[in-house]
C-alpha cells in the first residue's frame, strides 16, 4: 500500500513587500538581496491573520483539487514553527475551523524541515491503513519572528501556506522518505525565547549564523537525497522534479548541481515568496502543479532543512 | 598529478567563474575575484572535497587569498 498525494493547494497573503520596499527602512538593496538569496519579494499575512487563517484557505484548495468532501478527513497534521498559541495545537484550532471533529489532529515542529516531517509521518498512517485521508499542511507567519531591522535575516522570509491530501493507492505514491536531525547544530538557527510567568524569557527574534548554515545545509540535503534515492533503488537521472525547501536560490542551486540536475527541472518559488519555513515545499509542489510542469506518474524529490538541526527528503510518484 | 597551486587555482576559477588566468597567487577572493561571502563558504566547501580535509569555520575566515589557500592546503594536506 502506497499514500498518494490526492491533491494539493496554496495560499499566499495579499500584501507584497518587495526588496526595494526593504531598502527604505533598512541599509540594503534589491541587488544585494537578490545576488545572494535569489528572493525578489515576499508575502507578509496581515496583522488579524494567524497561522490557521493561511493553513485553512490552503486545505480548502487542496480538498477541492483532489476532489475531496472535507468530512472525509480522519487525520490533519500541520507543520509550523509559528503556531497560533502556546497551545492549543494549530491542528486542534484548524479542525474546529473546519466545522470538523473526532479524528488526530497535531502539530509537528521541525521548522524548515517540517513539511518533510509531517508528510513522512502522515505517510506512515495511510500505509499502515490507520488513516484513509490525511491531510499535511506547512503554515507560517515567520513575519512575527523576524526583527525587521536585522538586514542579515529580515530579507530572507516570508508567509504562506500549503497543503496536500493524501490517499490510500495500491498503485503508486510515497517510495521512500528519510528523516535526520543533529541536535550539536541547534545554535547557529534559532529563536530561543521561551513564555515565562507572564513575560518573555530570553530574545523571540530569529537569529541566524548565515554561512555555517549554509554550508550545513548544502552537505545535508545532498547527502540525504543520495540516501533516499538510494533506499528506493533510484539513479539521480530518474528524478522529474526536484522541489526543494525554498530558502536560498544559492542552496537550491548546489543541491540541483548535486543531484546532477539540471534548473530546468527544479520548482523554484523563493524569487517571489521568500523562505516561508514549513510552508514553502508544499506551496512549491503546487505551483509545480498547477503550472502544468509537473505531471501525474512523475518522481519528484522533495527535500526540508531548518533549524535544530531537522531535515528529511521525500521520494515519490506524483 | 597537478600541484596543489594549480589545483587551488582551478577551483577557484571555476567556483568564481573567472578564467583561470585572473586567478593569481596574490589575488583576493572578494576584493580582485568579486566573490561575495556564500561563494567563499562554496570555495571552502569545493577545496575540503577537493582535498579531503576539513576546514573549520575559524580558520576558513582568515583564507581570503589564493596563496592562503594553497599555504593552508599545503600545510594541512595528508595530515
Amino acid at each position: 500500500m502506497y499514500s498518494r498525494i490526492a491533491g494539493t493547494g496554496s495560499y499566499l497573503p495579499e500584501k507584497i513587500v518587495t526588496n526595494d520596499d526593504l531598502a527604505q527602512t533598512i541599509d540594503t538593496s534589491d541587488e544585494w538581496i537578490a545576488a545572494r538569496t535569489g528572493i525578489r519579494e515576499r508575502r507578509i499575512a496581515a496583522t488579524d491573520q494567524r497561522t490557521s487563517d493561511l493553513a485553512l484557505i490552503a486545505i480548502e484548495r487542496a480538498l477541492d483539487a483532489a476532489g475531496v468532501a472535507k468530512e472525509e478527513i480522519d487525520l490533519l497534521i500541520v507543520a509550523t514553527t509559528t503556531p497560533d498559541n502556546v497551545f492549543p495545537s494549530t491542528a486542534c484550532i484548524l479542525q474546529d475551523k473546519l466545522g470538523l471533529h473526532g479524528f488526530p489532529a497535531f502539530d509537528i515542529q521541525a521548522v524548515c524541515a517540517g513539511f518533510v516531517y509531517a508528510l513522512a509521518t502522515a505517510d506512515k498512517f495511510v500505509k499502515t491503513g490507520a488513516a484513509r485521508c490525511a491531510v499535511v499542511v506547512g503554515a507560517e507567519t515567520v513575519s512575527n519572528l523576524v526583527n525587521w531591522q536585522d538586514r542579515g535575516t529580515c530579507i530572507l522570509f516570508g508567509d504562506g501556506a500549503g497543503a496536500v491530501v493524501l490517499q490510500p493507492s495500491e498503485e503508486t505514491g510515497i517510495l521512500e522518505s528519510r528523516l535526520h536531525a543533529d541536535g550539536r547544530y541547534r545554535h547557529i538557527l534559532k529563536s530561543d525565547a521561551r513564555i515565562r510567568q507572564g513575560g518573555l524569557d530570553g530574545t523571540p527574534w530569529l537569529y541566524m549564523e548565515g554561512n555555517a548554515v549554509f554550508k550545513f545545509a548544502v552537505r545535508a540535503l545532498a547527502d540525504v537525497a543520495e540516501e533516499t534515492l538510494g533506499a528506493a533503488g533510484l539513479g539521480k537521472h530518474e528524478i522529474d522534479w526536484l522541489v526543494p525547501h525554498q530558502a536560498n536560490l544559492r542552496i537550491i542551486e548546489s543541491t540541483a548541481k548535486h543531484l546532477g540536475l539540471p534548473m530546468e527541472q527544479v520548482i523554484v518559488t523563493v524569487e517571489k515568496h521568500g523562505n516561508t519555513s514549513a510552508a514553502s515545499i508544499p506551496l512549491a509542489l503546487d505551483e509545480g502543479v498547477r503550472s502544468g510542469r509537473i505531471q501525474r506518474g512523475q518522481k519528484l524529490m522533495l527535500e526540508g532543512i531548518g533549524g535544530g538541526f531537522a531535515w528529511g527528503a521525500i521520494l515519490l510518484a506524483y | 598529478m597537478e600541484n596543489i597551486e594549480q589545483r587551488v587555482k582551478k577551483i577557484v576559477a571555476e567556483q568564481l567563474g573567472v578564467p583561470e588566468t585572473d586567478v593569481k597567487n596574490e589575488s583576493s577572493f572578494v576584493n580582485d575575484l568579486g566573490a561575495d561571502s556564500l561563494d567563499t563558504v562554496e570555495l571552502v566547501m569545493a577545496l575540503e572535497e577537493e582535498f579531503e580535509c576539513e576546514i573549520p569555520d575559524e580558520e576558513a575566515e582568515k583564507i581570503t587569498t589564493v596563496q592562503q589557500a594553497i599555504d593552508y592546503v599545503s600545510a594541512h594536506l595528508n595530515k
